[in-house]
C-alpha cells in the first residue's frame, strides 16, 4: 500500500510542478496589471508544440527547447503590445475578455501553423524508470521538479535583487506611486507578459515528453493553473507554487483513492470551494475574486 | 414550328445527357483532425485515392464519382452538422464515414429520417445491434475484438485479467462487451479502471491494477491518445504482465507515440498490417497486399487498418451500386444487404438483413508489436 502512496505522491508532485509554473505565470501578470491572463495556457501549448516541431525538423533537443521558450516569449510580448496595451485605459474585465479572445486566436493559429495531431518530445535523459521505495519515477519527472526549483530560485533572485524585478513588485503594490517614482508601467507590463510566457513555455517543454502535446492542451492546463493560482492566493508567488503542488497532489490522490474517472473534477471543485470559502486563497492577500 | 420542336428535342437530349453525366456523389464525414486523427486521416486519403482510381477506370455505372468529405474532428456535434449538410445541401447518394462510434451513433437519427444508405467506419457493436435499416459498418465489432483477444488469452492459460478503458463511445462499448463475453472463455475480470478524456497520466489507475493480486494480463479498451499514454505508463511502472490493446490502436501513429513501451503489446487487427508476411494461400492476401502497396506508394506513409475500413466501405458501396443499377437509395440499400463474398481488407463480407457488418472473426489476426513493427503473434 505505501508503495502505491509513494507512486501517487510522485505523480502528484510532477504534475503539480507544472501547474505551479503556469500559476506563477498568472501571478506575475496579475501583479503587474490586475489582469487574469486566460491565454496563459496557450503559452504552455506553444512551448510544447514549437519544441516538438523543431525536434521533428532535426534540431537538437536543447536548442529546440530554447528556441521554443524564446518564441513563446515573443508571442507574449506581442500579445501585450498588440492586445493589452492599446486597451490599457479600459476596465480590468475588458482586458480579461481580451485575453480570452487572444487565447482562442492563438489556438486557431497553432492549428494552422502546426497541425491538430498529437506530438511527443523525446525524454531529456531517457525513459528508464527509477525505483524509489517500490514506486517508479521517470527521469523526466526529476527534470520537471528540478527545473521548477531552479526557476523559482531564479525568480526569487530576479524579484528581490534586480532593479527590473523590484520595479515589477513596486507596480504591483501601488501603481501610482511607482509611476511617480519614474517606473515605466508600460515596460513593466511588457516584461511581465514576456516572463509569464517564458514560464508557460518552459512548463510545456518539460511536460511534453510525459503527456504529449497538441494544439488544444492549453485550455485544460490554463484552467488548472488558474485553479492553482486561486487556491494559493491570486498574485502571490509562493501561493502559486503551493497551490500548484497542492492541486497536483489532490488530483493524483483523488484519482488513486477516490475515482479515476473524475480526475478533472477535483480542479474545478477546488475553484468553487476556494471562491466560496477562501476567496483570498491560502496565502490570503489579494482580492482577485472580485474580478472573477 | 419545326425549329421549335428541334429546339425542344435538342434541349431534352441535352438534359438527358447532362443528367447521365451527373456524378455519383459520395458523402463522407471523417475525424481527420483531433483525437481520432489517426483514424480519419488515412480514411480520407484512402477515399480520395480510390475515387480517383475508379474515375480513371471509367467510373461506376458510366458516371464519375464525386467525393464530398468533411472533417468532423471526432466531435459528435460537428458530425451531425456535416451529415445534415451532406443530406440536405450536397444531395449525396450515400455516405461512407463516421470514424468514431460516438459520431456514428449521433448521426443515426438523421440517416434513418432521410433514408440515406450509410456505411460506418466505427467499431462498436451497438452500431449494428439492433440492426438499423440504413446503417452498415465495415470494421470488426468490439465484441469480435474481445472474442479474438479472449481466444488468445485462453490459449495461453490466462484466466484472470484487469481492464482499463477510456471515456469514448467505443471504449465504453468494448468494455461492456468484454465483460459480457468473458465468462464464455473462462476469464475473470479482477479490476476495472477508467481514465478521462485528455488525461495525461494514468499511473494512478495502473498502480491500482499492479497492486491487485492475481492479475495475469491487462486489456486496454480504447483508441487515440489515451492508450498511447497508458502504454508508456505501463512500461514506466514496470508491469510485467502481457498487455493487450484493442483494434482501435491499429496504426503506426500509436507506435510512434508510445515508443519503446509498445514493444510486446498484443492486439487483434486485420491482416492488412502484416500483408507481406501472409502465406500466398491466404484468401485475403491479394486484396490487402494490393491496397497496402497502392496506399504506401501514393502517400509515402504506412498503411493502417482504418484506411482499410474506408476502402472496404467504398468498395461495398460501389458493388451495391452496380447490383442496383442505379443510385436510388432504397435499391442501393437493398443491394448492400445482398452483398456476399466480397473480399475486403478486413475479411470476406457477407451481409444479410440481420447482419449489417458481415464479417466473422477469422479476418482478425492476433498481432504483436516487435521492434516498432507489426508481427503475427506466435
Amino acid at each position: 500500500m505505501s508503495a502505491q502512496l509513494v507512486q501517487f505522491l510522485l505523480t502528484g508532485l510532477t504534475v503539480g510542478a507544472i501547474y505551479a509554473l503556469v500559476a506563477l505565470g498568472f501571478a506575475i501578470i496579475y501583479n503587474a496589471s490586475h489582469v487574469i491572463n486566460f491565454a496563459q495556457g496557450e503559452f504552455v501549448m506553444i512551448g510544447g508544440m514549437a519544441a516538438a516541431s523543431f525536434v521533428e525538423a532535426g534540431l537538437p533537443l536543447p536548442l529546440a527547447a530554447l528556441l521554443a521558450v524564446a518564441g513563446a516569449m515573443l508571442v507574449g510580448l506581442a500579445l501585450e503590445k498588440l492586445a493589452v496595451e492599446p486597451a490599457r485605459g479600459a476596465p480590468v474585465v475588458t482586458l480579461i475578455i481580451i485575453t480570452i479572445g487572444a487565447s482562442i486566436l492563438l489556438r486557431g493559429l497553432a492549428s494552422l501553423v502546426w497541425d491538430k495531431k498529437i506530438h511527443a518530445l523525446p525524454a531529456f535523459s531517457g525513459e528508464t524508470p527509477l525505483n524509489l521505495g517500490g514506486a517508479t519515477l521517470l527521469p523526466q519527472s526529476l527534470w520537471v521538479l528540478g527545473a521548477t526549483v531552479l526557476t523559482v530560485a531564479l525568480l526569487w533572485w530576479f524579484f528581490n535583487r534586480t532593479l527590473t524585478g523590484k520595479a515589477i513588485l513596486a507596480v504591483s503594490h501601488n501603481r501610482l506611486a511607482a509611476q511617480l517614482m519614474g517606473i515605466s508601467v508600460r515596460r513593466v507590463l511588457l516584461v511581465s507578459f514576456g516572463l509569464s510566457a517564458a514560464l508557460g513555455a518552459l512548463a510545456g517543454v518539460l511536460i511534453a515528453p510525459i503527456s504529449f502535446t497538441s494544439w488544444d492542451i492549453g485550455v485544460m492546463l490554463g484552467l488548472k493553473g488558474f485553479a492553482a493560482a486561486i487556491l494559493g492566493g491570486m498574485g502571490s508567488g509562493p501561493g502559486a507554487i503551493v497551490g500548484g503542488l497542492a492541486l497536483g497532489l489532490i488530483e493524483s490522490l483523488g484519482a488513486g483513492y477516490v475515482s479515476s474517472a473524475y480526475k478533472d473534477v477535483f480542479a474545478f471543485v477546488i475553484i468553487l470551494a476556494a471562491l466560496i470559502f477562501l476567496p483570498d486563497g491560502l496565502a490570503g492577500r489579494r482580492r482577485a475574486t472580485e474580478r472573477v | 414550328m419545326l425549329s421549335r420542336t428541334l429546339l425542344a428535342a435538342a434541349s431534352l437530349a441535352f438534359a438527358c445527357a447532362a443528367s447521365a453525366q451527373e456524378p455519383i456523389r459520395v458523402g463522407a464525414f471523417l475525424s481527420v483532425t483531433g483525437p481520432a486523427a489517426f483514424l480519419g486521416d488515412p480514411e480520407q486519403k484512402t477515399l480520395e485515392l480510390y475515387v480517383e482510381k475508379l474515375n480513371a477506370a471509367g467510373g461506376v455505372l458510366g458516371r464519375k464519382l464525386q467525393l464530398i468529405a468533411y472533417d468532423s474532428a471526432g466531435d459528435a456535434e460537428k458530425a451531425r452538422a456535416f451529415t445534415k449538410r451532406l443530406i440536405e445541401q450536397d444531395n449525396v447518394d450515400f455516405i461512407v464515414g463516421g470514424s468514431t462510434t460516438g459520431e456514428t451513433m449521433a448521426v443515426v437519427p438523421l440517416i434513418e429520417q432521410a433514408g440515406m444508405p450509410f456505411i460506418s467506419l466505427a467499431g462498436a457493436v451497438v452500431i449494428v445491434e439492433p440492426v438499423k435499416k440504413w446503417v452498415f459498418k465495415t470494421p470488426h465489432s468490439d465484441r469480435q475484438a474481445c472474442e479474438r483477444i479472449f481466444v488468445d488469452m485462453k490459449a495461453r492459460g490466462t484466466t484472470k485479467i484487469a481492464l482499463i478503458s477510456g471515456p469514448g463511445g467505443f471504449d465504453k462499448s468494448m468494455r461492456a462487451q468484454c465483460m459480457g463475453v468473458a465468462k464464455n472463455y473462462g476469464i475473470e475480470i479482477l479490476a476495472d479502471e477508467a481514465y478521462g478524456a485528455g488525461d495525461t497520466d494514468m499511473t494512478a489507475q495502473l498502480s491500482k491494477i499492479k497492486n491487485t493480486a492475481g492479475v495475469q494480463a491487462v486489456l486496454n479498451c480504447g483508441f487515440g491518445q489515451g492508450p498511447a499514454i497508458v502504454t508508456k505508463n505501463y512500461k514506466q511502472l514496470g508491469i510485467s504482465q502481457p498487455f493487450y490493446q484493442s483494434h482501435g490502436v491499429a496504426s503506426k501513429g500509436y507506435i510512434q507515440l508510445a515508443g519503446d513501451a509498445a514493444e510486446g503489446v498484443r492486439l487483434p487487427a486485420a491482416a492488412l498490417l502484416v500483408a507481406e508476411t501472409l502465406p500466398d494461400s491466404d484468401p485475403q492476401k491479394k486484396v490487402v497486399l494490393g491496397y497496402k502497396r497502392e496506399y504506401e506508394a501514393r502517400f509515402k506513409s504506412d498503411v493502417s487498418t482504418f484506411g482499410g475500413h474506408a476502402y472496404d466501405g467504398l468498395m461495398i458501396a460501389v458493388e451495391a451500386l452496380k447490383k442496383a443499377g442505379s443510385t436510388d437509395k432504397a435499391k442501393v440499400r437493398d443491394a448492400i444487404e445482398s452483398v456476399r463474398g466480397l473480399m475486403g481488407t478486413a475479411g470476406a463480407f457477407n451481409f444479410s438483413p440481420t447482419d449489417h457488418v458481415g464479417l466473422d472473426v477469422s479476418g482478425l489476426r492476433m498481432l504483436e508489436i516487435r521492434k516498432g513493427d507489426w508481427t503475427l503473434a506466435k
